[in-house]
């Protein structure tokens, strides 16, 4: 994608975004079931942290594929309860962000990422964090953000990371 | 060693009047003299004030009560339960990130303790330009001399950690002042974990010093109660009280609404939840001033990588400051800035750092030889700069719109370079300030350079803030603020503001102690009115 098309896409991509989240917030409500849709959201959030966390992650997430399934479903797991404890109008539009992700053509819209998140290149997930990350759009580059502080707040909240980082954690006190 | 004795468990032990509202299933009228919306900085220190006047006073607290023996040091425990949105809350544009406490105490539980006085400059300022005739230094001193005593506000003798110390050194090889800064603490252990909410107790925040002293006199608190509105009675109603106050569990929720019945109401919800609270109000707001110039002290940030351990996340946070890029400056001219050194912990480091993959890890992995300043923009004094204002979404939570122009881009320019030079001469291998364009620089030199031709822009500059303000500003006359110098509501008199909303522009300084001597001063008076002139005890 050039600088041209890749602008092209973010303006149907804002506009996107903004349909998209409607839609995906109408295709949710049928579901009456509170339990059954935070079970949708969260298999959604577990598919796309899936794809783009071992990019985000790269060169801390585990390579071993016994140690990484483990990790990665942790902390998917842990990214559903840190959008859980948002207020509701913050939630609603991390909810609506994935929500919008998982929709295969918004998707290719809006990352230029071809397949689906199972199948994803990792040079095309690292292409679109780059293209969002620096995009002239307040919607993109926010969106990355979301998904940069999700994911590391999500990692390193976690004591088994901190060793990494030579960190003992807090002093004992009592 | 014995384990810490927690006065909050104690307090509700003894019986403390303390209602959370989470658990009741029916609505409730409550009544009182006074109701303080808020336990933070503003609403603690009118606790105390008003309840020892002998004045029955309800507390609103919309988020948890903890104590020290929840307080774990552990990021993934305090963000949610005591920040507002798990210490992630954004401006409109998610430009910049709000660190807010929402918890028994406000941000004084989960503060670094740094504790300066209103600087001078700032009061001639409100003084001169806005008519504030009632802020002067001394006016004010005895005020300040007082809250100092209570919360044992004093200089930190403790050498300060390495991360401060840089601060320091660089500041004296660059011929710049520098200082250690006063701290609201009693036998503090320098452990560093302030922000987690403080394990030992010796941060003297309202946690455990006001709060406990107005709930020991007989005060009651309502926690996990959000304030949704004031709604004024009927004329001809005979009670005393001209308003009610209405509570939800959670705005947005419509389960059973409580209501508190007050002759008097003290609005200290921090400086994005009291402009909301008298938006939802549809409070009286004649010259459209409502919510409008909020400050924040926008902040920038710079990494630095040292040679040696520096450890960040130990030992206290924030204990120098250098005010150079202030004091050399005219107030009113393009925006001066305060340097100071925030702790680094695994999170609030990972999150905070730009970048992804490999280079983002090559920073985590420097994790123990990062040192870190923070420039905090003193903004609402440059004709230019206007600050952000508070709007109701439709689902009428809060938000701030806080746009960021020139003023302050020119402003994370100088920062920028201010710190990076001051780095370098600290013996720095590597400086970073936190922006999507930037790689690490070598040099002062290529710092110097590419900051110069650095794009700043929302989202690209990483601004994050912990103190916001305004919104309620007071003022001489009432066209041009919406209370007057006493905290009064300028057309609603049995309301008053009593926190960081009321300032007319940002303080320059961190400022809980501005909070604590100015509410102080307008608590004593608003005490003394409504027990009829009977002198008040002053804390």
């Amino acid at each position: 994608m050039n600088r041209r098309q890749f602008i092209q896409a973010g303006v149907v991509g804002g506009a996107a975004l903004a349909a998209g989240g409607a839609w995906f917030v109408w295709r949710d409500r049928d579901r009456s079931d509170p339990q059954r849709v935070q079970v949708k959201q969260q298999e959604r959030i577990d598919r796309i942290i899936g794809a783009i966390a071992p990019v985000i992650l790269l060169g801390t997430l585990p390579e071993d594929p016994q140690a990484r399934a483990p990790a990665l479903k942790r902390l998917s797991t842990d990214v559903g309860d840190v959008i859980a404890h948002f207020t509701p109008p913050v939630q609603k539009e991390v909810y609506e962000l994935f929500g919008l992700l998982d929709i295969g053509i918004a998707r290719r819209l809006l990352t230029g990422v071809s397949s689906d998140w199972s199948q994803a290149d990792r040079a095309e997930i690292s292409a679109f964090l780059d293209q969002w990350r620096h995009s002239r759009f307040e919607m993109l580059q926010s969106g990355y953000h979301a998904l940069h502080d999700l994911v590391f707040g999500a990692w390193y909240a976690s004591d088994a990371t901190w060793g990494e980082l030579a960190y003992a954690g807090p002093p004992v006190i009592q | 060693m014995t384990a810490i004795a927690d006065p909050i468990r104690e307090g509700l032990a003894r019986g403390w009047r303390v209602i959370d509202a989470s658990t009741l299933n029916d609505a409730q009228a409550f009544e009182a003299d006074v109701c303080i919306v808020g336990t933070g900085a503003g609403g603690g220190i009118a606790a105390e004030v008003l309840t020892r006047a002998g004045l029955d006073v309800i507390l609103i607290e919309e988020g948890p009560l903890k104590s020290s023996s929840d307080f774990k040091m552990r990021e993934a425990d305090a963000y949610p339960q005591l920040y507002q949105e798990s210490a992630a809350r954004k401006t409109l544009d998610k430009a910049i990130n709000i660190l807010q406490g929402r918890c028994v105490g406000g941000s004084t539980t989960v503060n670094w303790t740094s504790s300066f006085r209103t600087p001078p400059t700032t009061l001639a300022f409100w003084r001169d330009r806005l008519g504030l005739d009632r802020f002067s230094d001394d006016a004010l001193r005895p005020w300040f001399e007082s809250v100092e005593k209570r919360l044992s506000i004093a200089p930190w003798a403790i050498p300060p950690n390495r991360n401060n110390e840089l601060l320091s050194i660089g500041a004296a090889r660059l011929g710049i002042s520098s200082a250690a800064i006063r701290r609201n603490v009693k036998d503090c252990w320098n452990i560093g974990y302030c922000g987690m909410g403080c394990p030992t107790n010796a941060k003297q925040s309202m946690l455990v010093t006001t709060i406990p002293a107005a709930l020991d006199a007989g005060a009651k608190l309502v926690v996990n109660a959000a304030a949704l509105r004031l709604v004024k009675r009927p004329a001809g109603t005979r009670e005393s009280a001209t308003m009610h106050l209405e509570l939800l569990p959670r705005i947005g929720t419509t389960t059973a609404t409580h209501i508190v019945r007050a002759r008097h109401f003290v609005l200290a919800a921090g400086a994005i939840g009291t402009p909301a609270i008298l938006l939802r109000s549809n409070a009286p707001d004649p010259h459209g001033l409502l919510g409008t110039r909020t400050f924040l002290h926008p902040a920038v940030i710079s990494a630095a990588l040292m040679s040696e351990p520096v450890h960040a996340h130990a030992g206290a946070p924030q204990t120098v400051y250098s005010d150079h890029f202030l004091d050399s400056v005219a107030v009113d001219g393009p925006i001066g800035f305060k340097l100071e050194a925030p702790p680094l912990h695994p999170v609030i480091f990972s999150t905070t750092m730009a970048g992804y993959g490999a280079q983002h890890a090559k920073l985590m992995k420097e994790f123990n030889n990062t040192h870190v300043l923070l420039s905090l923009l003193r903004d609402g004094f440059n004709p230019e700069s206007h600050g952000g204002r508070v709007v109701l979404r439709d689902d009428r939570w809060p938000v701030l719109d806080y746009p960021l122009d020139e003023t302050i881009f020119d402003g994370v320019r100088r920062s920028y370079l201010a710190m990076a030079e001051l780095q370098f001469a600290a013996g720095a291998r590597e400086v970073l300030p936190v922006h999507e364009d930037v790689l690490p620089y070598r040099t002062w030199d290529e710092a110097r350079k590419s900051i110069a031709g650095l794009h700043l822009r929302p989202l690209s500059t990483r601004i994050v803030s912990a103190h916001v303000m305004g919104g309620c500003a007071m003022s001489a006359e009432a066209r041009r603020g919406v209370v007057d110098q006493s905290g009064r509501h300028h057309q609603w008199s049995a309301v008053s503001v009593a926190d960081g909303s009321i300032f007319p522009t940002s303080i320059g300084a961190n400022p809980q102690l501005s909070i604590y001597a100015i509410v102080a001063r307008l608590a004593t008076e608003l005490a003394a009115e409504l027990t009829g002139g009977k002198r008040a005890a002053m804390i």
